[in-house]
């Protein structure tokens, strides 16, 4: 069992096109850093120079936005989804 | 010819070619259309505009087509009515109403934007089209899809108004509803959009469909003689029409074609979903989501894309923002109703509650020009009025029963 994260189009190039990929991780901050060990470069895109998710990238765990939840702390464990997710417009 | 050069990215400035793409891969900040303006200033002037056709495509040269426009021939130039009564009410000397509640086809701003997705989505070879919307959206995309011959899918939150989900099914597209919120919507749709290869008209067509509402701000422009009013009141639920209202005044002015642009833009939100409102009034750094719970649910957007964008729109203007609660938001929308014969959607209440609210406190001067944004129908959102309104006097078909009950009770 581990950690079902669905990846955006715009990142599927450092995931070699995949759009779902596995990861095991305690909190979000540590999903983003086991990513980047699988996909090198794939925090930069997430993250902003000072390492915090960058305002416009929403991250769901279980669908709900992790704003919502703790942040970057969200802990996750093994079964959860998560999907990372550009700011949408509206309408 | 048009005149989009590409896209580039709103953080970083990274360019892209103009496809159905809407993120920097290098940031994630989203794309926004860059045009030629050098070119476009060699041939644009007030005499062209004027003598275009009475729709958003009179501004083409504005848009990020290449071709001719395909779809939404009549959408757009609607009124911009002096509103002499509601003027003298909220005691303001100069009062418009710019009112796209008559917006071809599907009476709201959104035909605008949707007559330059669609026509952009064709284009660039889509023959599906697809939406995640609050109501409004999803009435445009059905019926000007239809008109285009195009597959639509409409996916909207499970609790709107009923007007807005029959006044989308009557076009006969592929109606889905969601149960959730609208971001719950938004997000569902964002994991289809990356799956299926469908023209998403506010996700991979985005940076086209978004620059469909500068039109409105284009329009204010020209119907007020070629400026822009010391103050105009526009409702926010993303926030885009906000920011492509202020991008608009500022294109005609660098195109020279109005003077420098002292307009004061407010955001207008409802309470129980304010989150660009409140970081505004709050001068706060960050914009917290927030669940919406609210009766203006073409408003209702808890997670507000350009949100951030909406507020460095407003501070660049000097503007403020502004609050309405529910019952404000009934009491505007029949403000409207009875002093300029306008019946607008709860989105419009909140419009003018907010702009009473700014006049009242004085952010509004009195010596003023002013105009309020009315995006939508009333029609549409009857629920939210219902209860507040008073009934018909029933009578009897005789002379003796309107007397008696209708003279006698209106005290003629
Ligand atoms: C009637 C009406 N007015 C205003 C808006 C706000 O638009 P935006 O998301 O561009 O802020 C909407 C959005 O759905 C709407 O339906
Ligand atoms: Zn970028």
């Amino acid at each position: 069992m581990s950690i079902k994260v669905r990846i955006p189009t715009p990142l599927q190039k450092l995931t070699q096109d995949r759009a779902e990929v596995e990861a095991n991780a305690k909190n979000v901050q540590d999903l983003i850093e086991q990513l980047n060990k699988s996909y090198p470069g794939i925090k930069d895109r997430i993250c902003d120079e000072n390492g915090s998710i960058r305002r416009f990238v929403n991250i769901f765990v279980n669908e709900e936005d992790f704003r919502f939840l703790k942040k970057e702390q969200t802990p996750l464990k093994d079964g959860d989804e998560v999907s990372i997710v550009p700011a949408i417009a509206g309408g | 010819m048009g005149y989009v050069k590409g896209l580039k990215c709103r953080e970083c400035a990274k360019t892209y070619p103009a496809e159905a793409i809407y993120v920097c891969e290098f940031c994630f900040g989203s794309l926004e259309v860059d045009y030629d303006y050098e070119a476009i200033r060699k041939v644009l002037t007030r005499k062209k505009i004027e003598s275009g056709p009475s729709s958003l495509w009179r501004y083409r040269d504005l848009l990020p087509i290449n071709g001719e426009p395909t779809v939404g021939f009549y959408s757009g130039f609607t009124p911009l009515v002096k509103a002499n009564r509601l003027a003298e009410e909220l005691g303001v000397r100069e009062l418009y109403i710019k009112d796209d509640s008559v917006c071809h086809p599907t009476l709201s701003f959104k035909d605008r934007v949707v007559a330059v997705a669609l026509s952009k989505a064709k284009e660039l070879g889509f023959d599906t089209v697809a939406c995640a919307s609050t109501g409004n959206l999803a009435n445009a995309v059905s019926a000007h899809g239809a008109w285009a011959g195009l597959k639509r899918y409409i996916f909207i939150p499970h609790d709107l108004e009923q007007a807005k989900v029959l006044g989308t099914l009557v076009y006969a597209p592929n109606l889905i509803t969601v149960r959730g919120n609208y971001d719950d919507v938004n997000r569902l749709c964002s994991e289809i959009a990356a799956k299926y290869n469908w023209a998403f008209v506010n996700i991979n067509i985005r940076p086209y469909y978004a620059e469909g509402s500068k039109t409105f701000g284009f329009e204010v422009a020209e119907q007020l003689g070629w400026r822009t009013p010391d103050h105009l009141v526009c409702p926010a639920a993303s926030g885009s029409l906000l920011v492509k209202i202020w991008k608009g005044f500022k294109e005609f002015e660098k195109l020279g074609l109005i003077g420098p642009v002292k307009t004061a833009l407010h955001c207008a939100q409802p309470q129980g979903c304010s989150p660009i409102a409140e970081a505004i009034l709050s001068k706060s750094d960050a914009i917290r989501l927030v669940r919406p719970k609210t009766i203006a649910k073409s408003l209702a957007i808890g997670n507000p894309a350009d949100g951030y964008y909406a507020r460095d729109a407003v501070n660049a203007s000097g503007g403020t923002a502004g609050i309405a609660s529910d019952e404000e938001i009934v009491e505007g929308i029949q403000l409207l109703a009875k002093t300029e014969g306008i019946f607008t959607e709860t989105a419009g209440g909140v419009t003018v509650a907010v702009a009473k609210k700014l006049i009242e406190e004085g952010k509004i001067a009195k010596n003023q020009s002013v105009v309020i944004a009315i995006t939508g129908n009333g029609l549409k959102t009857q629920e939210a009025i219902q209860s507040s309104l008073g009934g018909a006097l029933e009578i009897d078909p005789q002379l003796k029963s309107f007397e008696e009950k209708v003279l006698i009770s209106s005290k003629l």
